[in-house]
């Protein structure tokens, strides 16, 4: 059994990694490439680069290695061996303390701040790994950032939940206006009717779209992330198929539209949610929502 | 409208009732007629609610009626109450019947209930994306309206335990209430177990076995007849744009009941009064916190402003607007709206057992969360 937080506490005693220099100096075809990309018109970075790049300069490239020093490689290395091995989402707070010139040639240097665990989430057991990075010019720090990841050890696949009872569950009853979704479900994917004519997204589907009257209907596959528009709690009466209390959420996809489906976990309105796909059996493919592990 | 409900009939309210369906519509209807001194022979309509198990043909084969020249049947549960007079009354109004008979009966407790997961009604496309996913209840749909309602204007589970303490008050002094004597607190509602959080037991109604008939004929006529006539000012239906029954929940706004908005532009339109002219409220209370959206809809109070509009204890008997004065369906009994319209009746008569006086425009509501409708009678056409 490798000790995660005795190898945590190895790798934060070792303070800053060395600094690392950025491949190129500052320089202003790389800053229209990445306001190009990102779709900011702002016509001020002529002579100063967008703060918001400053990890740009440092980025390893497509072939890069981490250096040995560097203390994020490490504790993902652990964990890696601790069978912690997935990472969906991480998220990083920047903090600039000036603009960049061109020209200034910048470095990196990471500690590993923080790791706590071990930690149920929706998405298994992980652990939440913290680091540092300080951005420098010569000796002058010029941007921050703390870096946010969740190493989780993927619950076993699919996530285990207690089977429906097939004979119980009450099944959806399909036409030939919603087939396409349950067809999506059984191939774990969240379809949205969207209009052929207009491009209207539209849920609960129909064979004609209100804002234009066609009757092409097309879908798009829903990323199947949203966030909980409202809930219940439902204690009575029994329902065929569910254990209560139970939880069904309202929830409105980023698309735009809104869904029912059983949400595991406590429900908040609000909550970021992603859906899960729970077969029945060969017919049948219910969708449901979990929350998010990036929330 | 030309049209008025000239007699009410009603069986007893019960849990069990012990006899069939058909036979609590007959009792009804005869005991409306008896009321409106009428025979079944001056009977040429029937209207009742799709949901209805008894055919307009069985009621009339038991009431000995000869001949129907307009039979109708409204759809979408609970919402079709004030609906049934409505089709009543343009049919006497166009002459397509001269005396019509609107009826409700069933054995909702003993019997079939709709509080149960109704696992057939999954069959139903529109509820292919509720059912399945385990919400297959009145209660729960209402429940997750009420949630988002909650949200967006700080209303408690404790505003909306307000509406069943003063429906049971009022039922605790109706003797034809299955609630008779046996008023609440608000302490009694919160500590009630929930059904579906945010609904706890008390803020649903209960299940009767029973049936309410209405005689709806013309002015003239029912000027001639014994018991005072209810006009009908006017009588609307509402159905609200992307509507669904029980779960319209894909428009942009959670907290309102736009059906319910379209059946109150109606009815003051074609009434000529608003809401400052209504001496009694008879909203459908299937579940309470609907009774607050009404509220909001029918322009009582502002939006969101219900809770304070009703803890400011306007909805008592000498509130400015006496809710429910038998009890409603919380209290008095479950008879899919159709109790409502015979107490709205009572009054304008000045029969009710809990009267409130000078009575001139009673308000009636139907079925919320679904198409629905509503009715002004009063003391003139
Ligand atoms: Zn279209």
């Amino acid at each position: 059994m490798i000790d995660v937080e005795k190898e945590a506490a190895r790798i934060a005693e070792q303070g800053e990694s060395a600094p690392r220099l950025a491949r190129d100096p500052v320089n202003l075809p790389m800053i229209n490439n990445w306001l190009e990309a990102i779709g900011d018109q702002h016509p001020g970075y002529t002579e100063v680069a967008p703060p918001a790049m400053v990890q740009v300069w440092t980025m390893a490239g497509l072939h890069g290695q981490r250096t040995l020093d560097d203390p994020l490689g490490a504790m993902m290395k652990i964990l890696d061996e601790a069978g912690f091995t997935s990472v969906v989402a991480t998220n990083s707070d920047q903090t600039y303390h000036r603009y960049l010139k061109v020209g200034e040639h910048v470095s990196v240097t990471t500690s590993l701040e923080d790791v706590t665990g071990p930690k149920k989430t929706a998405l298994g057991e992980g652990w939440f790994v913290t680091t540092r990075s300080t951005w420098y010019v010569g000796d002058e720090p010029v941007a921050e950032m703390r870096f946010r990841v969740l190493k989780f050890r993927p619950a076993e696949k699919p996530a285990p939940r207690p089977e429906v009872p097939k004979a119980q569950a009450i099944r959806p009853a399909i036409n030939r206006d919603t087939e396409y979704f349950w067809e999506g479900c059984r191939n774990e994917e969240l379809r949205i009717q969207r209009c052929g004519g207009c491009g209207l997204l539209r849920h609960p589907p129909g064979p004609m779209c209100p804002e234009c009257g066609a009757t092409k209907p097309k879908y798009l596959v829903s990323d199947g992330r949203g966030v909980v528009y409202s809930y219940v709690v439902h204690h009575h009466p029994q329902v065929p198929g569910k254990q209560t209390p139970f939880v069904i959420a309202l929830v409105e996809l980023d698309e735009g539209v809104r869904m029912l489906g059983e949400l595991e976990g406590e429900p908040s309105i609000g909550l970021p949610v992603e859906v899960v796909f729970t077969k029945v059996d060969e017919e049948l493919t219910m969708p449901s929502w979990r929350p998010r592990a990036d929330r | 409208m030309n049209a008025a409900i000239a007699g009410i009939g009603a069986t007893d309210f019960s849990k069990d009732s012990g006899r069939s369906e058909l036979q609590l519509a007959a009792e009804a209807a005869r005991a409306a007629l008896d009321d409106a001194g009428l025979e079944p022979s001056d009977v040429d309509g029937l209207v009742s609610f799709t949901m209805d198990t008894n055919a307009e043909i069985a009621v009339a084969r038991e009431l000995g009626i000869p001949e129907l020249t307009f039979f109708s049947r409204v759809h979408y549960g609970g919402g079709a109450a004030c609906a049934t007079v409505q089709q009543a009354a343009m049919a006497v109004e166009t002459g397509m019947a001269k005396v019509v008979v609107c009826y409700r009966a069933f054995n909702e407790r003993s019997g079939h209930r709709f509080g149960q997961v109704q696992t057939a009604a999954a069959a139903n496309i529109d509820n292919s994306w509720s059912y399945p996913m385990g919400l297959g209840t009145p209660a729960a749909m209402v429940a997750m309206f009420a949630r988002r309602y909650m949200h967006e204007y700080g209303a408690t589970s404790e505003d909306f335990g307000r509406i069943a303490v003063v429906d049971r008050k009022h039922a605790a002094t109706n003797p034809h209430a299955w609630f008779h004597n046996r008023p609440i607190t608000l302490d009694d509602h919160q500590a009630s177990r929930w059904i579906s959080e945010p609904l706890r037991l008390l803020d649903c109604c209960q299940e009767t076995d029973g049936g309410v008939a209405l005689v709806v004929t013309s002015a003239e006529r029912a000027r001639d007849l014994p018991n005072k006539p209810a006009h009908v000012k006017a009588a609307t239906q509402g159905s609200g744009a992307d509507q669904f029954t029980m779960t319209s929940y894909y428009r942009d706004d959670l907290t309102r009941l736009p059906e319910m908005g379209v059946v109150a532009r109606g009815l003051w339109e074609r009434s000529g009064i608003g809401p400052s002219d209504v001496d009694v409220a008879v909203l459908y209370d299937h579940f309470t916190p609907f009774v607050l959206v009404q509220l909001e809809e029918l322009g009582f109070c502002g939006r969101g402003e219900a809770k304070d509009f009703v803890a400011s204890g306007a909805l008592e008997l000498d509130g400015s607007l006496p809710l429910n004065p038998h009890g409603g369906q919380l209290g008095e009994a479950y008879l899919h709206g159709m109790n409502g319209i015979a107490e709205a009746v009572r009054q304008v008569r000045g029969t009710a057992v809990n009267q409130v006086a000078n009575v001139e425009h009673v308000l009636v509501t139907a079925g919320t969360g679904v198409p629905t409708s509503g009715l002004v009678l009063g003391q003139s056409p």
